[in-house]
């Protein structure tokens, strides 16, 4: 009989909280949770198991970062070197080594105090700011999220989406419009809807449409139909991005697939000499 | 463990007996790790155990690697990370190991935890052995924490923060405590550096804490499904070969999750804002530790007194010791407490529920459900447990853990097992 | 799942062989494809420790030797060791010439830009036409320590740990130290400057 009776109470119990939570979702009076839209999804050349970088989209990617962000972003922990990755964008040693050379590098060793990039610098750090700090944009993809929510965020798990910091960029990038009537955007800010944490922010939209012009759209290339819009400028900084962020994701997803191959077959093995060797002692 | 259920090690060779006779290490292995009984009713519960070594090698090993390229100091913890990202050969497998091998080794941990629990682990005579579990918990959580600091991201730093402060809610000598753990007067290089130190420094003394919990739980043997001492040789088989090639044969399961998350989702279980370097004159909008503490957090938050809900964090771990005694009950195993199983359910839920609260906004309703979830975790322990020993009625025990796998002992030898019989069905090897 | 199979672990029942035999089969199989797999773990945790990508790419450097006169020498740092660029004086050149080749403890060059089997002769301790400019990793070969510029009995480099002492080539004639100082890979890119690596 009491057994009964306990039982009742553990059931109120535990439904006490969850009232309490349905309650706290609908509660307006807590902070406001931004951003107000969730990131757009985009397909990725490098998401799920398989996937890999685009070393042509990485170069437009490049290309765009250095003409559209860098004034005001640094790239501070990626060296020219590694922009030959073969599973990067692939430059040549010659591109890169003429790239570096763009770059003034200060050096106290050297004569003047500073020297033309060479191959084994990283980026040399963008020019102050007023009144500003934007951030280094080397580890932005990872460096940003947006919550998935339960119970999102456990099938993530299966899916392995691993995309929430990429999709958050190409939604901020290209998500700037004109702020709603009811919204206020603070002056020297931009009304945009998928920031992370507010309706606007400092950053002034930075790209537009046909305000680069593609090196690999030239002439004598035989794929020089990129489109040139804000959408394609900002999914190739995007996946640029993503690369400079996780340089060695290629090499991961792979030994990772080979790991995976033999803790299977590994599992399988153990499992029939486990078998065997209980067969004895039933 | 004083058993005369299998031969004990016996030296062949005359080097062996010459060696035996100076430093009997290869006796104690092996009477540690090959004739040692163990039930032959284990489930796979059991295989944690194992799990778990492995998994405190793996996280020495690769930390030991890890530590030759990192730099405890504030201007360059950050950059070292990143470098061994980048540039140190293998060093992005090492790091995601290491990373998601504390989330590992606490999954692996609150399964260990739970069944000793569900099994009634902690029952005389095995207190101590229970007790000094705890103690690595504890100093598990001391290590995870301090080498969450060592990034040196936005949430080490504010992670380090707000959990240092904890200690200021002591009474007058709290703020005398938090400064001298920080070594200045807000956390900075000198807290980084003894973090580091420390970090180093508590995975040998959990090793050594491991060595005694071996060695308590060879002296009383294994628990098992049933809650029944072991009573005879039909009882046990010899570790070696059966528990052996089960521990690994879960211990490879164990390692395909974990490859999972190190190779396809490495920055899954981690925070964002950690991949941002510390800025002291800025907080994130929400400071969450890492998923494993987010229950004893959500305790934390649920109470609206500084010094009270400190209390009741750590005593929400330190109740946690005293359980054994706390537990009125005489039967061991839940599987034979039609009650008490069902309260440890609603218990396990609990414990889920406060860590998803854990990582919500402390505002509103969430904080009334962390508050009743908080009250209901020290109910299970104070009220529950004491008084379901008292009430409950528990079912039949099987007379022996032989008769719970093979059936009664009144049937004829070789008779098959009957089905439906008092075994549980994870006796199953 | 019988009682006697259980009782008695070392049973002798008829079929026991043959299962013991399969049951040993597939432990050895088992056993060698996790040490395979162990194995090919351990390799990360060893090839950490080798240079990584940023020191491998700090590989050459760039010198401009303009501003040392004769009789002079500087010291660079590549990867990590001292460089001597020494202009020698006509006297020094002279004095490494005149010794035999049979003279020396170590007859072989040395030299990173020739064959390893080349003399030792003056000549092949410089490059043609810049035979004034000797370019050498000042590290003494016995032991790693630094020899002292301008020393020893024979007026070149003299190491103070162990004793050894080299010529006005760089040569070893006296001392433990087992071989010449080494000459690394470099190249004259113009009149003044010189890449080494």
């Amino acid at each position: 009989m009491h057994n009964a009776l306990i039982r009742l109470l553990a059931a109120i119990l535990l439904v006490l909280p969850l009232a309490s939570l349905s309650y706290a979702a609908d509660d307006e009076s807590g902070t406001p949770h931004y951003p107000k839209n969730k990131p757009r999804h985009v397909s990725w050349s490098f998401a799920g198991p398989f996937g890999t970088f685009d070393p042509q989209q990485l170069q437009r990617g490049l290309q765009v970062y250095r003409e559209a962000c860098a004034a005001c972003h640094s790239l501070g922990y990626v060296a020219f070197r590694t922009l030959a990755s073969e599973s990067g964008p692939h430059l040549s040693a010659d591109a890169v080594r003429a790239l570096a050379s763009e770059y003034i590098i200060e050096d106290p060793d050297a004569p003047e105090g500073e020297r033309p990039g060479r191959a084994s610098d990283v980026f040399p750090d963008a020019p102050p700011y007023p009144d500003a700090n934007p951030p280094d944009l080397s580890v932005i993809t990872k460096a940003r999220t947006v919550e998935r929510g339960f119970p999102t965020f456990i099938f993530d798990i299966f899916t392995q989406y691993q995309e929430t910091g990429p999709d958050y960029l190409y939604s901020l990038l290209t998500g700037y419009q004109d702020p709603p009537d009811d919204v206020e955007v603070p002056d020297g800010n931009y009304y945009n809807p998928y920031f992370v944490s507010g309706t606007a922010l400092a950053m002034p939209p930075p790209l537009f449409e046909e305000a680069i012009a593609y090196a690999q759209n030239a002439d004598d290339n035989p794929n020089n139909d990129v489109p040139e819009t804000v959408d394609q400028y900002a999914k190739d900084v995007t996946a640029f991005l993503m690369w400079t962020a996780e340089p060695h994701m290629t090499d991961r997803k792979s030994l990772g697939l080979a790991v995976m191959i033999f803790l299977i077959v590994l599992a399988g093995l153990v499992y029939y000499t486990k078998k065997k060797v209980w067969a004895e002692a039933h | 463990m004083q058993h005369d259920y299998f031969p004990r090690y016996e030296p062949k060779t005359a080097v062996g007996r010459w060696f035996d006779d100076r430093l009997p290490l290869t006796r104690l292995m092996y009477d540690s790790f090959v004739a040692y009984p163990v039930p032959r009713n284990l489930n796979y519960f059991y295989t944690f155990g194992g799990i778990l070594s492995i998994m405190l090698v793996v996280q020495i090993v690769t930390g030991v690697v890890l530590a030759m390229h990192y730099v405890p100091h504030e201007d360059f913890a950050f950059d070292s990370i990143e470098h061994i990202m980048r540039n140190v050969n293998y060093g992005w497998l090492l790091r995601y190991i290491h990373s998601n091998g504390a989330s590992m080794f606490f999954l692996a941990v609150y399964i260990h935890i739970f069944r000793g629990l569900y099994f009634g682990s902690y029952k005389a005579p095995r207190e101590i052995l229970w007790i000094l579990g705890v103690v690595i918990f504890l100093l598990m959580m001391a290590t995870a924490f301090m080498g969450y600091v060592l990034p040196w991201g936005q949430m080490s730093f504010w992670g380090a923060t707000v959990i240092t402060n904890l200690f200021s809610a002591i009474p007058l000598v709290g703020e005398s405590v938090v400064t001298w753990l920080w070594g200045g007067f807000a956390v900075g290089q000198p807290t980084l550096n003894r973090f580091y130190s420390l970090h180093y420094l508590l995975p040998f003394m959990i090793a050594g804490v491991v060595a005694l919990h071996v060695w308590a739980l060879h002296v009383t043997g294994q628990t098992n499904p049933t809650g029944i001492e072991v009573k005879s040789k039909q009882d046990v088989v010899p570790f070696t070969p059966h528990a052996t090639i089960k521990d690994a044969f879960a211990m490879t399961l164990f390692l395909i999750l974990f490859a999972w998350f190190v190779f396809y989702l490495p920055n899954y279980l981690g925070h964002a804002d950690n991949y941002q370097k510390a800025d002291p004159l800025v907080t994130p909008a929400h400071i969450v530790p890492e998923w494993y503490l987010l229950p004893f957090y959500a305790i934390l938050r649920a109470v609206p007194s500084k010094l009270f809900g400190v209390v009741l964090m750590f005593g929400s771990i330190a109740v946690l010791f005293i359980l054994p005694w706390l537990d009125t009950s005489r039967v061991r195993s839940a599987n034979y407490r039609p009650l008490y199983r069902q309260f440890f359910w609603i218990f396990v839920v609990v414990c889920i529920g406060l860590g998803y609260l854990g990582a919500k906004p402390a505002e509103g309703g969430y904080v009334v459900a962390a508050r009743i979830l908080t009250i209901y975790y020290f109910a299970h322990f104070f009220l529950i447990l004491p008084l379901l020993g008292l009430f409950e009625n528990p079912r039949p025990r099987p007379a022996s853990i032989a008769d719970s796998v093979l059936g009664p002992a009144d049937q004829p030898s070789g008779a098959p097992a009957a089905a439906g019989g008092v075994a549980a069905p994870e006796t199953r090897g | 799942m019988t009682r006697t199979t259980t009782a008695d672990l070392g049973a002798d029942a008829p079929d026991a062989e043959t299962e013991a035999t399969r049951r040993d089969f597939l432990l050895i199989a088992t056993g060698a494809f996790a040490a395979v797999g162990t194995a090919a773990a351990v390799w990360p945790f060893i090839h950490q420790m080798n240079p990584d990508a940023s020191a491998l790419a700090l590989s050459s450097i760039e010198v401009d030797i303009s501003s040392i006169e004769e009789g002079q020498a500087i010291t660079v740092m590549w990867q990590g060791k001292p460089v001597s660029i020494r202009y020698r004086s006509a006297a020094e050149m002279e004095e490494a010439r005149a010794t035999p080749v049979d003279d020396l403890a170590d007859p072989l060059a040395r030299n990173d830009n020739l064959d390893a089997t080349a003399p030792a002769n003056d000549e092949n301790r410089s490059v043609p036409g810049r035979e004034q400019w000797l370019i050498m990793l000042k590290v003494c070969t016995h032991l790693g320590c630094i020899p002292l510029d301008e020393a020893g009995e024979f007026g070149g480099w003299f190491c103070p740990c162990h004793g050894s002492h080299y010529d006005t080539a760089g040569r070893i004639r006296i001392g433990p130290a087992p071989e010449n100082m080494a000459i690394p890979p470099f190249e004259f890119l113009d009149e003044t400057l010189v890449r080494i690596g």
